[in-house]
């Protein structure tokens, strides 16, 4: 057989029906559900009669409407409630099991399905959001849907699909100290535009790559939705599979699964449609200026004039945001101020950010004109935080310890920015209102959002002092 | 699924490039549990001032001439971020029927067939062209025939519809997805059991 890829590998191994001319039919091993796009598809499947067809395939929590403030209290805004609601009933109904609101390992719906061990190498993973593509960091085929898809994958635990091309990102060396996943993927994107993956499954390789902790390469592959792409993976290896080991739901026969997973790696040869190969070194700590996450720009560098920018249609969006994040041209980005810090979200909520966090903020206080939430991204990275005295570091320091959720990762519940605050945000999406009406979003790593949250502007975290 | 097979309709032109999910239905409408409902809050933030009520009359859909309109012309990458489906079912819900753009983000443009609203994609330069009919010509008009496979208006315009065969074919046939898969319902058994899958 011609070498594959690892894409190529999962695709084949999953195809129930093709047919030239028509869509893949792709059979799904995992699909996760949440509150916010399941009700519809649920009530869909009513309308027509129909039942889950996998149940035990089928995971659900609520992360997105959830407060993450005192859960003993009732939920103050009615609509959230019933649709918090809503998905008991449905999970009941359908018999599907739900990591509810009170569950000890409720929780962002990415970060919990590789904590319990359900997310594993090799599988087709779905859910109704776009940053389904965090499991890929597993080397799973991962990938957000819409709620007709969700109700088509309830029915019958597969999906219709175009196979997308592939795509190979090669980071060659190690990133420098002080500059995390996230200011590689984020360089990253910068580099292609958010438009710039629209049509593939990306495949991070490289020595950069390599060397990630299970965690960062998490981070790396949830904001590949953020390139355009349909999916981001990794291969596994050692890291991949001493991550699982142990897990609520990592398989019995663990050695014949590793056995089997080995042999997901891309062949040698294997031919990707399209290869882009960096230098690891050249990654500098990054913050997004505008509005969309391609927008981003090296924390030593001064704002983009637009004036400089030859494409009209770039310009354009360049001119519009930064007249909606109210930003002069040439002004140097560690001279912004900053009123908000959010650190939390599927993105960078996992306990190995909250412990880099930690690290920049041990011994230091919030800035007095910041005001500084951290919310874990599920009830079990808080344990774990609570359990190594990280909250207390927190709290000492002046930030918010919230309970697990999305919170102001998109604000539907009650933490958002009022008009004109300005926020660093370790967060995947800096869209004009994300984070509240008229609220300015600046992502960064989560030691760059903690060390503007003590200054109070934009440092950069290479030149930290640790205490 | 409503069949689509022929739309002429009023066109409203967005010069906007990466127009996201986010901005086409924003995060405190997602609470809601129906289906239907959302083109009350289609574009949410620019559509209202700060008051949510009052009219932004800079916004493109809150001009006169863009009452009625129900096909849509943008610029690039339309349709980025979430995968909400509230998305089109918001847009659909407001009248339109038709997005013409120099491309889609993939998530949005797959939930564009799931609800009868035909997404079409032309290079550049076709796209600054119909910038320039839909400024010059008031009340400008396209029909996009899908029987036929073209889009037209009454200006001499025809440009080709070029969709993926099956998806015409569901769309004119107002065909349901989970239907189609059902068809196959034998092959998803066998595989399942061929992958111990019970
Ligand atoms: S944390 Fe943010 S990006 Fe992640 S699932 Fe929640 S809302 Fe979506």
């Amino acid at each position: 057989m011609a070498p594959r890829t690892m894409f190529e590998k999962i695709w084949d191994e999953h195809v129930v029906y093709s047919e030239e001319g028509k869509q893949t039919i792709l059979y799904i091993d995992l699909h996760l559900v949440h509150e916010v796009t399941s009700p519809q598809a649920f009530e869909g499947l009513r309308l027509a009669g129909r039942k889950v067809r996998r149940p035990e395939r089928t995971l659900a929590t609520v992360d997105h409407n959830v407060p993450t403030t005192d859960r003993a209290l009732p939920i103050a805004d009615p609509i959230s409630k019933k649709q918090l609601d809503t998905l008991r009933e449905n999970c009941e109904e359908f018999g599907v099991k739900l990591y509810d609101l009170h569950h000890r390992k409720q929780g962002i719906v990415h970060v919990i399905g590789p904590e319990l061990g359900r997310t594993q190498p090799g599988m087709t993973i779905v859910c109704g959001d776009s940053h389904t593509s965090t499991h890929g960091a597993f080397g799973a085929l991962a990938f957000g849907i819409g709620t007709s898809e969700v109700e088509h994958v309830m029915a019958t635990q597969t999906l219709l699909q175009n196979k997308p091309k592939t795509f190979e990102a090669r980071f060659e060396g190690s990133l420098p100290n002080g500059v995390t996943a996230k200011d590689l993927v984020l360089y990253f994107i910068g580099q292609i535009t958010t438009s710039g993956g629209t049509g593939y499954c990306i495949e991070y390789t490289g020595e950069a790559i390599r060397n990630m902790t299970m965690e960062e390469r998490m981070t790396v592959c949830n904001m590949t939705i953020e390139g355009g792409a349909r999916a981001g993976m990794i291969a596994p290896d050692q890291t991949t599979f001493d991550y699982l080991e142990g897990r609520e739901f990592a398989p019995q026969d663990f050695e014949a699964a590793v056995e089997r997973w080995k042999q997901l790696p891309s062949d040698p040869g294997a031919k990707y449609d399209r290869v882009e190969v960096y230098q690891a070194k050249d990654v500098i700590p990054q913050v997004s200026w505008g509005t969309n996450p391609g927008q981003v720009m090296p924390i030593s560098e001064k704002i983009v004039d637009p004036a400089q920018i030859e494409d009209p249609v770039i310009r354009k969006a360049a001119e519009s945001a930064l007249s909606y994040m109210d930003l002069k041209p040439g002004t140097p980005i560690c001279e912004v101020p900053v009123d908000r810090v959010f650190i939390g979200s599927c993105t960078n909520g996992r306990i190995a950010d909250l412990r880099e966090v930690a690290k920049v903020v041990q011994g230091y206080h919030v800035s007095p004109s910041v005001n500084a939430m951290i919310v874990p991204g599920s009830g079990q990275v808080k344990r774990q935080a609570e359990e190594e005295g990280l909250d207390k570091i927190f709290q000492q320091a002046g930030f918010e310890w919230r309970e697990a959720g999305c919170s102001m990762c998109l604000g539907m519940n009650p933490d958002i920015l009022t008009p004109g605050q300005r926020c660093a945000s370790t967060s995947n999406r800096n869209f004009e209102g994300r984070q509240g009406k008229g609220g300015r979003t600046h992502l960064v790593s989560p030691a760059m959002a903690a060390a503007a949250a003590v200054t109070g502007r934009f440092v950069d975290v290479r030149e930290w002092e640790y205490k | 699924m409503r069949a689509f097979q022929k739309h002429t309709g009023l066109v409203v032109a967005m010069d906007r490039s990466n127009v996201d999910t986010d901005q086409i239905i924003p995060k405190q409408f997602l609470k809601r549990i129906e289906r239907t409902g959302f083109g009350q809050f289609l574009f949410y933030d620019w559509r209202f001032l700060d008051d949510g009520s009052t009219p932004n009359p800079d916004f493109e859909l809150n001009q006169p001439e863009a009452k009625g309109v129900s096909i849509l012309l943008a610029k690039e990458n339309f349709g980025s971020g979430s995968s909400r489906e509230h998305a089109p079912w918001a847009l659909d819900d407001y009248g339109f029927r038709v997005l013409i753009a120099r491309s889609f983000a993939d998530i949005f443009f797959n939930n564009c067939f799931k609800n009868s609203i035909l997404p079409l994609v032309y290079d550049a330069k076709t796209i600054d062209d119909l910038f320039e009919r839909a400024e010059k010509y008031p009340g400008y008009q396209l029909t996009a025939d899908l029987v036929n496979k073209v889009l037209t208006d009454e200006h001499g315009l025809e440009l080709p519809i070029e969709i993926e065969e099956f998806r015409r074919h569901c769309l004119l046939n107002g065909l349901d997805d989970i239907g189609l898969t059902l068809q196959r319902d034998a092959e998803i058994s066998a595989y399942e059991a061929a992958h111990g899958i019970s």
